[in-house]
């Protein structure tokens, strides 16, 4: 008899720490509002479900101890309650995935006005590139990655010569604008996290992936590598920073764009690393197509 | 349910043995079709090695797969304590690097999900139980499943002697996701993954060998009266889960080929273009999703490969123990067949942040959600069983009744990483530990448990003691559960899983006092298996011999010339089954239970259900 009491005991625990838990999620500061909610939904109907079943079960347990001029019923099978809850479960777990996959649809579908940012990471860090003046980013390789071209933007690439570059694991991002995170990686798998956003995509060296989301709260926020990436992989950590429109504005003038820092380098030094650059790319080539 | 009463004139009844006297019966309502074919000879080793050893018989086999499995089991516990030492005390034991941390972490998983889960499974209750379930005197191929045991062993070797190479084990998580795994910058990316890789590929090859035998006895082996509909449900847990095995091993073994070639001749299966340390390695082309599709296909099903067992023999643990049959055994059988056709087509809901495609999320949310169905009827299913029945609440059922509980639990939270956008925020937080550990760890391993409590009189002739076996169970249950059911929360929070240490973020702070518990509550897990240990060493020495079936059961294995049977099972004559093996409780019986083997004509005034 006392083992119902603490299998009792153990639902009513679990649902008072669900009550009281200290512990929940993070205040959200993204659109993702629908994900809290669907969660909220399941918590409901699966809590509910589970604390069914438990209480079901534990009531058998008090009434149903063995004794032993008891006999226990003897039916088989049961068609009709069988049908019944089977129709029940899946309307229940239909509920659940309609609003599921809603949300996903807006997850994969990116608005038309958002921002693009080029994140890419390596082991262990993070770095920014945004759009210049023309709103496209410059396409990439990885084999043009060195010192004078931190992104391996593609030199022939007039988009790519007024992209912005952060080069710092913090980003700035305007409140109330949509943006497209652009992820790419010269190395392993990675991920670029913000609890506080709800949303999140691997990094894939080789292709670009992407997600998006509306930030709608200022304040500063850390970034987590959440996709496992190495020794490092706890320390690979980033900020982001969502500023009013006005001050962001004032912190994207203050930052440098791929041209500057060409303009930087002196100029004939600078053709000879374009005729390098050229000459590499062309050797990967020559080695893929082999 | 029983036989079907067939007037077939013309044919002498083949087990008309004991129905002389039975009153008001014909012989032929005892009729089971004779034995198509003749018996298998069997080979009876007579040195010490060929009877322990390098023995031909499934039994002791299935005793070898336990105990290496357990062993392997240990070692994945003790890393687990590892493991939460850093997690809840870091900095406490300097000797834990994060590399050490990372290194414990990929090898428990690998240990936990593969060398101990399904080798214990499949190859010990596997073994052990399906010749003696289905009334046959061995597996069909005993020579090959020696085998299977033998590389089961050369596989756990060589998996542990990774722990003494140079850069020690690998440390990619058990995952293995390339390019990280070959690459430098994680633990073990020489020689560790390679005796991993070479140890994953004999595990396979040693495991197809048995699963070929487990099929292979269940189809053809049964005895005269077994049909397909009488097996017990756990002689269907483990056949499906073989079938499924076999089906699900051959991606990992590609996928450990394959990323053996690019690891060790410079192959470009998974690997793109990499830039290291500023220079650009010789790879390219390759995809790093590939490898995962590969894995997840087998990964997948293997969630699957350990549950549909332990699903089997915990419906016949509640059955034997509720003194009532199984609610719904037809149900019960399509569950697990359904179940694990499905499991086929769910892989990529592991996947849903990965980079591969995004409207693949919405194929796979659906099939996802639609494996809930028949596994919540198996739930209703067991819940229903316990109604109505005559519950001894014995240590068997007390697991069973955890089992409940942790699978309901683990369950549940399942929907919601199944739900793929639920999944972007939890998924590679704690939600996704406490979730699997508590669906796939702690529910299974209330199985065994179970299982260990009610087969150790047939294996060892000996009771085990009650007491020492209930404080064994609320010291793993409650412990588990205080381990896993706050750790979601810490998913909630955005906890990321697989870090060293997490503690600068200020909404992190908050979850210290929690891992320092959660750790607590892992020790004492961990050191209450002792209570079983010491259990099973005191029953061995002084306990109190079993009495032939002791839990007054039904199925074929309590029904033996000798307890514990011998080599050969059933002694001069195979059982004839006429009936399935839940007939407890029946209407006007003498005794609650009707073992399988009773003809109609000894309870011919009971209400038995026909099939």
């Amino acid at each position: 008899m006392h083992a119902g009491i603490i299998f009792f005991l153990v639902i009513l625990g679990s649902i008072l720490f669900h009550i009281f838990t200290p512990w929940y999620w993070t205040d959200i500061a993204s659109n993702w509002k629908g994900m809290d909610d669907t969660i909220t939904l399941t918590f409901w109907v699966g809590g509910g479900v589970f604390v069914a079943v438990c209480l079901f079960m534990i009531y058998c347990v008090f009434k149903y101890s063995y004794k032993e001029d008891r006999k226990a019923e003897y039916k088989p099978e049961d068609k009709k309650l069988e049908k019944i809850l089977t129709v029940a479960t899946t309307l229940g777990v239909a509920a659940l995935l309609a609003p599921g996959l809603i949300i996903w649809n807006q997850y994969v579908n990116v608005p038309k006005n958002s921002i693009e940012i080029d994140v890419m990471a390596w082991q262990w860090g993070w770095q920014y590139r945004l759009p210049g003046n023309d709103g496209k980013l410059g396409t990439t390789k990885v084999v043009n990655i060195n010192d004078d071209n931190p992104f391996g933007i593609n030199l022939d690439d007039p988009y790519g010569r007024d992209d912005v570059m952060v080069q710092s694991d913090i980003i700035n991002l305007e409140n109330n604008r949509p943006v497209k995170i652009l992820l790419r990686s010269v190395d392993v798998l990675h991920n670029w996290y913000v609890p506080q956003f709800r949303a999140k995509m691997d990094a894939v060296p080789g292709v670009v992936t992407y997600y998006w989301f509306e930030p709608n709260k200022v304040g500063e926020y850390e970034v987590l590598c959440a996709e496992y990436c190495g020794v490092g992989h706890y320390a690979m950590r980033g900020g982001v920073e969502v500023q009013d429109p006005n001050s962001y504005q004032e912190w994207l003038g203050e930052q440098e764009t791929f041209s500057d820092l060409l303009a930087k380098q002196n100029k004939e030094i600078e053709t000879k690393k374009v005729a390098k650059n050229n000459s590499n790319i062309e050797k990967v080539i020559y080695k893929e197509e082999k | 349910m029983s036989d079907e009463y067939e007037n077939k004139s013309g044919y002498q009844a083949q087990s008309s043995e004991a129905l002389t006297g039975s009153a008001g019966s014909t012989p032929d309502m005892d009729y089971v079709r004779p034995a198509e074919l003749p018996e298998q000879d069997l080979y009876h080793g007579h040195t010490f090695l060929t009877k322990w050893v390098f023995c031909q018989d499934a039994k002791v086999i299935g005793v070898q797969y336990f105990l290496t499995a357990v062993f392997t089991g240990i070692v994945g516990l003790i890393l687990s304590w590892l493991m939460r030492l850093q997690l809840g005390f870091p900095g406490l034991a300097g000797f834990i690097t994060a590399e050490h941390y990372y290194q414990f972490v990929t090898m428990h998983g690998m240990i936990m999900v593969v060398y101990f889960l399904t080798a214990l499974f499949l190859g010990g209750f596997g073994n052990y139980l399906i010749p003696l379930m289905v009334g046959a005197r061995d597996m069909v191929f005993p020579y090959v499943n020696m085998l299977s045991f033998w590389m089961f062993f050369v596989a756990v070797a060589i998996l542990m002697a990774s722990f003494f190479v140079p850069g020690g084990p690998t440390g990619a998580g058990w995952t293995l996701y390339p390019p990280q795994t070959i690459l430098e910058g994680t633990p073990g990316s020489g020689m560790g993954i390679l005796l991993m890789l070479i140890s994953l590929a004999l595990f396979v090859i040693g495991f197809t060998m048995g699963g070929l035998n487990y099929m292979i006895t269940v189809l053809q082996a049964r005895t005269r009266g077994m049909t397909l509909m009488r097996m017990p449900l756990t002689v269907w847990g483990i056949f499906t889960a073989t079938v499924l095995a076999m089906l699900a091993f051959p991606a990992l073994l590609v996928s450990a080929i394959m990323m053996t070639l690019d690891k060790v001749i410079g192959t470009s299966f998974f690997m793109p273009t990499i830039l290291k340390a500023g220079e650009v390695l010789e790879y390219g082309g390759g995809s790093p999703i590939l490898f995962q599709h590969l894995f997840w296909f087998f990964g997948h099903p293997e969630v699957y490969i350990v549950a549909l067992p332990a699903f089997g023999i915990v419906s016949d643990l509640i059955s034997v123990h509720a003194r009532k049959n199984i609610f719904g055994y037809r149900m019960m059988v399509w569950a697990i067949v359904g179940i694990g056709a499905l499991s086929f087509f769910v892989w990529a809901h592991h996947m849903y942040v990965s980079g591969m495609n995004p409207w693949f999320g919405f194929f796979f949310a659906t099939t996802t959600l639609i494996i809930a169905v028949p596994t919540a009827m198996k739930v209703y299913n067991w819940i229903l069983t316990l109604w109505r029945g005559n519950i001894r609440i014995n240590t068997v059922m007390l697991w069973c009744l955890g089992f409940i509980v942790t699978f309901v639990n683990g369950g549940i939270t399942g929907i919601f990483l199944g739900n793929v956008s639920v999944d972007v925020p939890l998924s590679d937080t704690y939600f996704v530990v406490a979730h699997f550990h508590m669906v796939m760890g702690i529910a299974p391993v209330m199985v065994i448990m179970g299982a260990v409590y009610h087969w150790f009189p047939l294996i060892t002739g000996r009771l085990l003691n009650e007491t020492l076996g209930k404080w064994h169970f609320w010291a793993t249950f409650l412990g588990a559960y205080s381990i896993y059911f706050p750790m979601h929360y810490l998913g909630f929070i955005g906890v990321p899983r697989r870090y060293y240490e997490m503690y600068d973020s200020p909404y992190m702070t908050s979850a210290v006092g929690m891992n320092e518990f959660i750790s607590l509550a892992a020790f004492l897990v961990g050191a209450a298996q002792f209570i079983l240990i010491f259990n099973i060493i005191k029953t061995l020495k002084t306990g109190k011999p079993a009495p032939k079936n002791p839990w007054k059961a039904n199925s074929l294995e309590w029904h033996t010339s000798t307890q514990p049977p011998e080599h050969g099972n059933f002694g001069e004559r195979l059982p004839v089954v006429h009936r399935w093996p839940y007939d407890f409780s029946v209407p006007g019986a003498k005794d609650d239970f009707i073992p399988q083997t009773t003809p109609p004509s000894e309870v011919v005034h009971t209400k038995v259900e026909k099939t």
